[in-house]
């Protein structure tokens, strides 16, 4: 395994999981750019053994085509994502003139809610029931 | 097996009667009535006087060795009869009972359903079967405790009950789990034959043994019985007492011939059947409401019968099949002859139940009848089954657990006879005042009466023919256990159980008849206290996790996950060892390079301040490891990361031209030194598990195949293009599925936005 690489990939996950961890989303698209990236970069340095191009014909050991296969596809999820998180950025600037991710207040509310509120869907369940 | 045809009729034209006929729910109870009977039939014609148990396997997952097995032995043919009968006896009772009642539809529907559930329960050869009925047996419990669903008492019980239950249940199932890979079956008559032993049979027996327990309501799992009385006295007679609550005592009787030669299985069944008999006869004692004395007395003749089934002595088990039946009949009588007085005088207190001399004469003799029964009195079947019980103990080749046994046995039928006397007296004491007039039908009260009388008519008949009826019960006894071979008698002439049984009868009679009727009101027993602290500790323990956990940052949910992801695959490597530096190639000076600039342009997208350079940055990192791509031997790769990566800096061209050039300055929610640690963390670990995993492969590349049939079969040289337009298909019509819904996302994202924005402008310009 190639040590080079296997080293980039620590950097890159290091470095796009950072970015993950961040309130901006313009940062968080670069996040999932970086690690993305990190993730290609994985599969192909541990998945196979640099070779010829896996194309019938060539001369010489062919490498494994499998994980190039998979990671084809990722890079194109991983370009979809990132176009998604780009559109959420740009929108939540356009309407609030601000790209952060604020915190949800229903799951804090979640965590609020008493036995006392509970004890009223209660008595809301018996006035829907009795006629 | 036509039987298996009857328990579907039952689900059937339960749920028939529950969704489809609510405004008629008399079809459904008189297509249930037609198909108890088709049941009873083709229990008699098949099951009685054959030699050969007629057995029957639906298919499921024959793979697994999870198919379901009946058959229709010997003491399944009881059962499947007390079940049968008692439901056709019940159901007519309950169409008097329920006149004018609207949750009657509801009522037939989870009853016949209950029904089949039990029939499956009692006729299933193998565990893992028993489970799945099991299981379908308390949630007709539940939802037949809380048919008022109106009232929040009967919530709770029905709540309690079927936590209570549904936990013995998972037991029953790690039960199934731990046989099944341990001893390699689940099938009774199997485990009959290997006697297994050892660790995970030990632990086996533990678990049946709680969901044994938790179904019969035995100590301390006793407290949910007595709350499940808020149910319709039909479905108190039926399922709390003459049937479900069994389901724990056939559980035991079919597993004790397998599993009662272990010490350890003895001890927990005595221990637990006699304190339960203590307890339940002590309470019973001292109720108020005769259907809680009644409840109490239940769960008292449940520990009887554990004692008995359980202690794994052939004669024992054969009296407990014998008492299992007498319990059913008496029982069943004194529920529903309560149900008739509560419906006819409103009242099931045990000082006013003496009002029913006058207006129910022919149901106060039933009951007279039936509690005679219960004590143990001569003529009567419960003084049969007690006699023979207490032969059976005394004769038991035990030592000190057969002792305990009778002296648990001994106590707990005094109280028997305690709360028998009382209730007694209590029905034929001179009355306070007279009862009102009547208000049910002619009809209603000859059909709430029948089953009354007819049970007490049995009850007397069975101890009449003792000796016939002993007979009958020796093929359910042998189908358990080769060795339980029995036989009734009616008078068993002078022998040390008729004097036992005379001094409990006596000291029992002192203790009932002076009890005073009405007792000193006692609230929730300990055993609900109890239960409902761990219910709400557990509901709170869960809110202040999710307090802990749920903070609503989505930077948090990222960084526990992170962490959680690292410390897993940090133990993966804690446990397999770090793997060594030996497979490493060596890189040629460009790779190097490269991977050297890919990774400087990595750190620098999260250090600069300014958005464009960000994204031009990570536009490098992206041509970059194109650049490896091609160095590696993957040109499409490198092809499409150079698209993509164009494709990426244009959109983000697009996104950004709006906000400002620099980030604004992060939040400071948790310090940037410890996002750092977690982001160096994943760093380390996450190369060291590709390497280990890299390490443990063993199964060699499917490539081969591929790269022999890629010219041949697919007409292609590039043999990546090839796996992805043909072998696999179908995973780049996902992938193209992602990506268009992705589109239709950011389509409508922009949309909203903009008109949004639009909308905004045309206000702030008015």
């Amino acid at each position: 395994m190639s040590f080079s690489l296997l080293i980039l990939t620590g950097v890159l996950f290091a470095a796009g999981s950072y970015l993950l961890m961040e309130r901006s989303l313009t940062r968080i698209a670069l996040g999932v750019g970086v690690l993305g990236n990190g993730v290609n970069v994985l599969i192909v340095a541990a998945g196979s053994s640099p070779a010829e191009a896996p194309i019938i014909g060539r001369v010489g050991e062919l490498t494994d085509p499998l994980p190039q296969a998979l990671v084809l596809t990722a890079i194109v999820i991983g370009f979809a994502l990132l176009s998604f998180v780009l559109a959420l950025a740009w929108r939540n600037w356009t309407i609030t003139e601000n790209d952060e991710v604020e915190d949800d207040v229903e799951d804090r509310l979640i965590t609020r809610r008493d036995s006392s509120s509970a004890k009223s869907t209660d008595e809301r369940h018996r006035e829907d029931v009795s006629p | 097996m036509a039987l298996l045809v009857a328990v579907l009729g039952l689900f059937l034209v339960g749920v028939a009667t529950a969704v489809g006929l609510r405004r008629r729910p008399l079809v459904g109870a008189f297509a249930g009535l037609a198909v108890f009977l088709a049941g009873v039939a083709a229990t008699v014609v098949e099951g009685v006087g054959v030699d050969e148990a007629p057995t029957a396997t639906v298919k499921w997952l024959s793979a697994l060795g999870l198919d379901l097995h009946f058959s229709l032995d010997g003491f399944g043919v009881l059962m499947s009869l007390i079940v049968l009968v008692l439901g056709f006896a019940v159901l007519t009772y309950a169409i008097a009972y329920f006149e004018h009642d609207e949750t009657f539809a509801r009522f037939v529907g989870v009853f016949l359903a209950f029904a089949g559930s039990m029939t499956g329960v009692v006729i299933a050869s193998d565990l893992f079967t028993m489970f799945v009925f099991w299981e379908l047996t308390s949630i007709c419990s539940f939802l037949l405790i809380g048919l008022n669903d109106k009232s929040e008492s009967a919530r709770q019980a029905a709540v309690r009950a079927l936590l209570t239950t549904g936990a013995g249940g998972l037991c029953l199932l790690g039960a199934v789990a731990l046989l099944q890979v341990d001893v390699g079956t689940t099938r009774f008559t199997d485990l009959v034959a290997l006697q297994p032993t050892g660790t995970l049979v030990d632990a086996a027996i533990v678990l049946i043994l709680l969901g044994a327990f938790t179904k019969s309501a035995q100590f301390p799992f006793h407290f949910w019985l007595p709350g499940a009385m808020a149910a319709p006295t039909p479905v108190s007679a039926y399922l709390h007492s003459a049937t479900m609550v069994k389901a724990g005592i056939v559980l035991l009787a079919r597993t004790s011939p397998a599993f009662g030669e272990s010490a350890f299985w003895q001890w927990w069944v005595v221990i637990a059947g006699c304190v339960t008999m203590l307890i339940g006869g002590w309470r019973a004692l001292r109720q108020n409401d005769a259907k809680l004395l009644l409840a109490h007395s239940t769960v008292s003749q449940l520990g009887l019968l554990t004692v008995l089934v359980g202690i794994g002595s052939p004669l024992a088990l054969y009296a407990g099949v014998a008492h299992l039946l007498a319990h059913a009949v008496f029982k069943v009588g004194l529920f529903l002859g309560v149900g008739v007085v509560d419906h006819e005088l409103e009242t099931r207190e045990v000082s006013r139940l003496a009002e029913a001399r006058t207006r129910l004469p022919l149901v106060t003799a039933s009951l007279v009848v039936a509690t005679l029964s219960m004590a143990g009195i001569i003529p009567f079947f419960g003084f049969v089954t007690k006699e023979k019980a207490l032969v059976a103990l005394l004769e038991a080749d035990l030592g000190n657990v057969a002792t305990i046994a009778l002296v648990g046995v001994v106590a707990g039928s005094v109280l028997s006879v305690a709360y028998s006397a009382r209730l007694l007296r209590a029905l034929v004491r001179r009355p306070l005042k007279v009862a009102a007039e009547h208000h049910t039908s002619r009809v209603g009260a000859i059909l709430l009466a029948r089953p009354v009388v007819e049970a007490a008519g049995f009850s007397l008949a069975f101890g009449l023919f003792a000796s016939f009826v002993g007979k009958v019960l020796v093929a359910p006894a042998l189908s358990l256990d080769a060795d339980a071979k029995g036989k009734l008698v009616l008078w068993p002439g002078i022998d040390d159980a008729l004097l036992i049984s005379a001094v409990v009868i006596i000291v029992g009679s002192f203790i009932g008849w002076r009890a005073p009727l009405t007792a000193t009101r006692t609230g929730g027993t300990r055993g609900e206290r109890t239960f409902d602290r761990i219910y709400d500790s557990t509901l709170g323990f869960a809110k202040r996790i999710t307090a802990a956990t749920q903070t609503g940052s989505l930077p948090m949910y990222v960084a526990v996950t992170a962490v959680v992801a690292t410390a897993a695959m940090l133990s993966g490597l804690l446990l397999d060892g770090f793997p060594s530096a030996a497979s490493f190639v060596d890189d040629s000076p460009m790779t190097v390079l490269v991977a050297l600039l890919v990774a400087v342009f990595a750190v620098a997208t999260v250090v600069v301040p300014l958005r464009f350079t960000a994204a031009l940055l990570l536009g490098g990192v992206g041509y970059g490891i194109a650049v490896l791509f091609v160095m590696r031997g993957a040109p499409d790769l490198a092809l499409t990361q150079l698209l993509v990566e164009t494709l990426t800096i244009v959109i983000f061209l697009l996104a950004l031209r709006v906000m400002p050039r620099r980030f604004a300055p992060a939040s400071q929610w948790v310090p940037k030194w410890a996002r750092a640690a977690v982001a160096a963390a994943i760093g380390v670990v996450v190369p060291c598990f590709a390497l280990l995993v890299r390490e443990s492969r063993e199964a060699p590349s499917v490539a081969a195949d591929y790269l022999t049939r890629s010219v041949d079969e697919a007409g292609g040289a590039n043999v990546v293009n090839v796996i992805l337009v043909d072998f696999r298909g179908f995973d780049t019509m996902g992938e193209i599925t992602v990506l268009a819904i992705a589109a239709l996302g950011v389509v409508n994202l922009v949309r909203v936005a903009e008109r949004q924005r639009r909308a905004k402008s045309a206000g702030s310009a008015k």
